[in-house]
């Protein structure tokens, strides 16, 4: 029962992007069409899976001090891994991606679920954290790149729309559009879940994405006590 | 002459029409997250700028000459995310030891940086064009003001903002998205500038 919390944590109640707003990077460069968003979705959860279990599995090795450069080590070594595997399988892909695949190194999600999850939990339990987060992440990537395809460019996952055709906003395939999309997105989380979700209201320390860089002295550190005082 | 030309070109691109945060989409998080204040967005702008060329400057010869003639490319992403993730905490110990003033006015901005993804994605960017050692530091100069530029132009629109009102949902990030859409339709509209200004 618990594992299957965890599983599901992910998915709605912490979605790492809709809710926790982390990887904003990705989800907004990589949701211009279903496929990019599926392509990208899938590597990250596999990065963010396997590095979950290496982190979990040598948690009690590694000394705390060091703790960030050894996990970016881990994280770097599955992001080239992906990347050798789709450039040799699917290098069209590899080509749609381009230097968004390289960044899944410093997506906040991967880094932040190492440190906030897998260094405290058992390899079964971080594996499942990292599932569950990564098909949160590829979710909320179908759903915005499923808006921004259909009416941007009446199409899904590359399958013309007939009717749709004259009526398509091409504004939402552009980078403006993007950055819309996702705030209605979020917005509308917030609504249909109304402070039932552990909703952030500002970038605070908690979910922020350098906190393990960071010794609670750092500007983004600064605005947020400010903004609770 | 035409060093001067592409030196213009390759910034013009880079601050205008490929700007980093507003149409490539990297470095958002410190885009969002310390955009609150002007002198906080612009002091965050220079400490990129600066970690930037170092990062280029430091990383460019180690692809160049030490990764491309053994046959190691492909570790590519481990040693550049580690190169930067060294530097920044050498810089910062460095301000902190010999220029203390220095230290006080931009060590706040470093360890938002190495997580940055403008950083990682400069140093990438600039090997993956083919660009030579020269026009790598002056992309990775475009890059940066690009950063700074839309940095600035958005912590005064956010400043403009805190006194607004939106509706319940769209309070907070949501909001912030929102006027973050205006201003990169804003930068949209300089799409043909380069290629109308220095031909193809």
């Amino acid at each position: 029962m618990k594992k299957l919390k965890i599983l599901l944590n992910g998915l709605l109640k912490e979605n790492p992007v809709l809710v926790l707003v982390l990887g904003t990077c990705p989800t907004l460069a990589m949701s211009v069409s279903v496929i990019n968003a599926v392509a990208m979705g899938l590597a990250a959860t596999a990065v963010l899976t396997c590095s979950n279990m290496v982190i979990s599995l040598l948690r009690k090795v590694i000394p705390d001090t060091v703790r960030i450069p050894c996990y970016i080590v881990v994280i770097a070594g599955f992001v080239t891994l992906v990347q050798m595997l789709m450039e040799a399988y699917l290098p069209e892909l590899y080509e749609m991606l381009g230097v968004y695949l390289a960044l899944i190194v410093v997506n906040c999600i991967i880094l932040g679920r190492a440190e906030m999850f897998a260094n405290k939990h058992n390899v079964l339990e971080s594996a499942l954290d990292g599932l569950g987060m990564g098909a949160g992440f590829t979710l909320a990537l179908i759903a915005m790149a499923t808006i921004r395809e259909v009416l941007g460019n009446a199409s899904f996952a590359g399958m013309k729309i007939g009717f749709l055709e004259p009526y398509k906003i091409s504004f939402l395939t552009a980078p403006p559009g993007g950055f819309l999309v996702f705030g209605c997105l979020i917005a509308l989380v917030a609504h249909i879940t109304r402070g039932k979700a552990p909703q952030r209201k500002s970038f605070d320390c908690e979910g922020c994405p350098s906190a393990s860089f960071c010794r609670k002295d750092c500007a983004s550190c600064e605005t947020a006590e400010k903004v609770e005082a | 002459m035409e060093t001067f030309k592409l030196m213009l070109k390759i910034i013009m691109t880079s601050v205008l029409v490929n700007n980093y945060v507003l149409s490539k989409f990297l470095g958002i998080c410190p885009f969002l997250g310390v955009s609150k204040k002007l002198d906080q967005a612009s002091g965050m702008g220079v400490a990129v700028i600066f970690v930037m060329l170092l990062a280029t400057a430091v990383t460019w010869p180690i692809q160049t000459y030490l990764l491309d003639p053994n046959g190691m490319g492909y570790l590519q992403t481990i040693v550049f995310i580690l190169v930067i993730a060294a530097l920044v905490q050498f810089v910062e110990i460095v301000l902190k030891k010999y220029i203390p003033s220095l230290h006080s006015s931009l060590g706040v901005y470093l360890p938002l940086i190495t997580t940055n993804c403008a950083v990682l994605g400069v140093t990438i960017n600039n090997i993956t064009d083919g660009y030579n050692f020269f026009e790598s530091m002056v992309s990775s100069l475009g890059c940066g003001l690009g950063f700074l530029l839309a940095m600035v132009i958005f912590a005064g629109v956010r400043e403009r903002m805190e006194e607004s009102e939106p509706p319940k949902a769209f309070r907070g990030i949501p909001i912030t998205l929102a006027a973050a859409s205006i201003v990169s339709l804003a930068f949209y509209g300089f799409g043909g500038i380069v290629t109308s200004l220095f031909g193809e």
